[in-house]
């Protein structure tokens, strides 16, 4: 099948007078139409900065890329604003973290749903508000008609992250991406909003990008799980392959230091150290200066590792763990 | 500092907290004559915690979590309830003042920079309470530097820096040693790991287990976070709307939770087993607005079991499965006139 989304070898740096940030450095990974992929990694990871760079978020001046980004074929990285602003919101569209912000907060729910669909789809006012009814309850906001009125500081946590899957699934994308949609949500309704998001990728058949920093939360929705740090994909494969055997020393570290209440009075398996910084670009393996098992060989940059079905680590020692 | 002595006994509790409330009132809508309405952001709260003990307090944003910790230091002055530490009424013309209460019991919060003086070195600043406190600053500054090699970081390489020139867990590290410097003994840790990544919440945790041993502390452990309240604390309080819904032994409340909304909440933590994911939510809704909460038992409204009764009158704590194990729900107490109060009893 023809990938919907498909990165070779992005590279992010952000340049500054003082100073140079690596945030990206060489990913690459396909995404098929219908697929939920999701990316799994600590704060500076790289991983939100990947999501924003497939929708040219990030700020333009400062902002080198390398490589590729294509969406069902067509190349992003360097195409015109005006054609980027064509697909924002209507073939690819996000959903973010914090709800309260990414609403335009002197705008009813309403106008800011309708407004959008009247700019990508061409149609009149009414219709267009037909519509966002109808996608209020598709997300399952009681009263949906009421809502429209509402203006977003009129709603709770919960009912402005649904809210904003319905502003996002306005324009029936193939592709959302998702950064930390849940995250700031409580227990209780991160559930809610987890089960919604799962349900509407079914139904409507949605390629999701799924960028999180617990390994809950990318087990509630994944069927593919890419694990980053430090700028790079360091393994990737089927959600349960990786979550069970995990073959790089980072994701094993990562899934140690989770805490279970089955772990009580045990002492924690953590990491040592912490991640490096990205003043310069990596030269061989990020992960060894905290790493058990480094030795010589880590001092170059660990090729990709392919084995098993779909699965690939970025480790010299995969292969002969992979075999284990 | 030196540490202070164990005066009430191994018996006596080092902190009892009997009836502690705390409402907000807020300004009167515009042209509404209706009486004012005021958050009832903690109601009646009450609790103890054993010498060398760890209470875990968890619930939903605007549970009244963290104004129970600001309340116990007094960051925010309750409007009534007693709380005694290891026997002496902290406030009262005969017991503890409020500056002693505060050598013994310190805190942790949750942003580790916001927490620091950006203008001081972290040896300045954890030896500031100590000098505050009356300690020669030659002698401060040695004990801060000790501090410092305890909690993981090397005094040689890190006594000059300033809090930005830290990363997140090593700045948490210096807020905990900052704790430390007065000699307490209850450490308060109000969502403490809660903004570090994983691999680096692990270190701290850790870290808060070595320092309980070798400092003989007590910890109350206020978090979100589920699994980590379970991995750390012998006792588990549970609130909701301001109120305590559940308290008992760690492996009662995580085994045989009682109360509806304890039970909600932990089926509501995400599966770490890909077959067995979540397929329903165990709740609908937002918890409601601590404005004017819901009469009765507060979580009615979300219950799938709420009837007449629980509208009408407040659940009190009582005994459940066990001794010291106690739920505020009709259906734990057989008189309440429950339809299901047989069930659970």
């Amino acid at each position: 099948m023809a990938a919907l989304l498909s990165i070779r070898d992005l590279q992010v740096r952000f340049v500054g007078r003082e100073r140079t940030v690596h945030a990206v450095n060489g990913v690459s990974f396909d995404l098929a139409p219908g697929e939920v992929l999701g990316i799994l990694g600590e704060s500076g990871s790289g991983k939100s900065v990947t999501l924003r760079a497939i929708l040219g978020l990030l700020p333009p001046r400062r902002t080198r890329y390398a490589g590729s980004i294509a969406f069902e074929g067509q190349e992003l990285l360097g195409l015109p604003g005006r054609a980027f602003s064509r697909l924002r919101g209507k073939s690819i569209a996000m959903i973010f973290q914090e709800p309260a912000t990414s609403f335009d907060p002197v705008y009813t729910i309403g106008r800011q749903i309708t407004e959008t669909i009247v700019r990508h789809e061409g149609v009149g006012e009414a219709a267009a508000q037909a519509r966002a009814k109808e996608l209020l309850e598709l997300v399952r906001i009681p009263s949906a008609a009421e809502r429209l009125k509402a203006y977003p500081h009129e709603m709770s946590g919960g009912m402005r992250q649904r809210a904003m899957i319905a502003l996002a699934l306005a324009c029936r994308p193939k592709l959302l991406l998702a950064d930390e949609p849940t995250t700031a949500l409580d227990a209780t309704v991160q559930i809610q909003v987890l089960l919604l998001l799962a349900q509407l990728q079914k139904d409507l058949g949605l390629g999701v990008i799924f960028v999180t920093h617990d390994v809950g939360v990318a087990v509630e929705v994944s069927s593919r799980v890419a694990v980053m740090y430090a700028g790079r994909v360091v393994e990737t494969g089927p959600l349960a392959d990786v979550v069970r055997r995990p073959v790089h020393p980072y994701t094993q570290g990562l899934l140690a230091s989770t805490v279970h209440g089955s772990m009580r009075g045990r002492r924690l398996d953590a990491i040592p150290g912490a991640p490096p910084s990205l003043a310069a670009a990596p030269v061989g393996c990020s992960f060894a200066p905290r790493c058990r098992h480094a030795h010589a060989a880590c001092d170059a940059t660990p090729p990709e590792h392919r084995f098993g079905e779909g699965r690939m680590a970025r480790c010299v020692l995969a292969t002969e763990r992979a075999a284990a | 500092m030196r540490k202070l002595d164990d005066r009430g006994g191994p018996a006596q509790p080092l902190l009892i907290v009997n009836g502690l409330r705390k409402h907000f009132p807020l300004k009167r809508p515009m042209l509404d004559a209706g009486p004012r309405p005021v958050v009832r952001a903690v109601d009646e709260v009450s609790f103890s915690l054993p010498k060398g003990g760890t209470l875990g307090v968890v619930g939903e944003s605007g549970c009244g979590k963290s104004t129970t910790a600001r309340l116990l230091m007094h960051l925010v002055e309750p409007d009534a309830g007693d709380v005694i530490f290891d026997g002496e009424a902290v406030g009262r013309h005969d017991g503890l003042s409020v500056r002693q209460m505060r050598r013994q019991m310190q805190m942790v919060f949750q942003d580790s920079y916001a927490s620091l003086n950006p203008r001081l070195t972290i040896l300045e600043t954890i030896a500031f309470g100590p000098v505050a406190h009356g300690t020669p600053l030659r002698q401060a500054r040695a004990a801060a530097a000790d501090l410092l090699a305890r909690v993981g970081l090397d005094p040689v390489q890190f006594q000059r820096r300033y809090p930005h020139e830290l990363s997140g867990g090593q700045r948490q590290r210096v807020n905990i040693a900052r704790a430390l410097a007065l000699g307490p003994r209850l450490l308060i840790l109000d969502e403490a790991v809660s903004a570090l990544d994983k691999s680096v919440e692990a270190q701290v945790l850790n870290l808060l287990a070595e320092l309980k041993e070798q400092f003989d502390l007590t910890y109350l452990f206020i978090s979100h976070d589920l699994n980590v309240v379970h991995y750390i604390s012998d006792e588990v309080m549970v609130m909701y709307l301001g109120k305590v819904v559940e308290i008992g032994p760690v492996e009662t409340i995580y085994g045989d939770a009682r109360h509806p909304y304890t039970r909600a909440l932990l089926a509501s933590r995400p599966s770490m087993d890909p077959d067995r994911r979540t397929n329903e939510a165990p709740i609908q809704g937002d918890p409601p607005n601590p404005i004017d909460p819901p009469s009765g038992c507060r979580f009615r409204t979300r219950c799938a079991f709420a009837e007449a009764v629980c509208a009408g009158a407040e659940p009190r704590l009582a005994t459940g499965a066990a001794e010291g194990h106690l739920v505020a729900c009709h259906m734990n107490d057989p008189a309440s006139g429950h339809g299901r109060a047989r069930l659970a009893a």
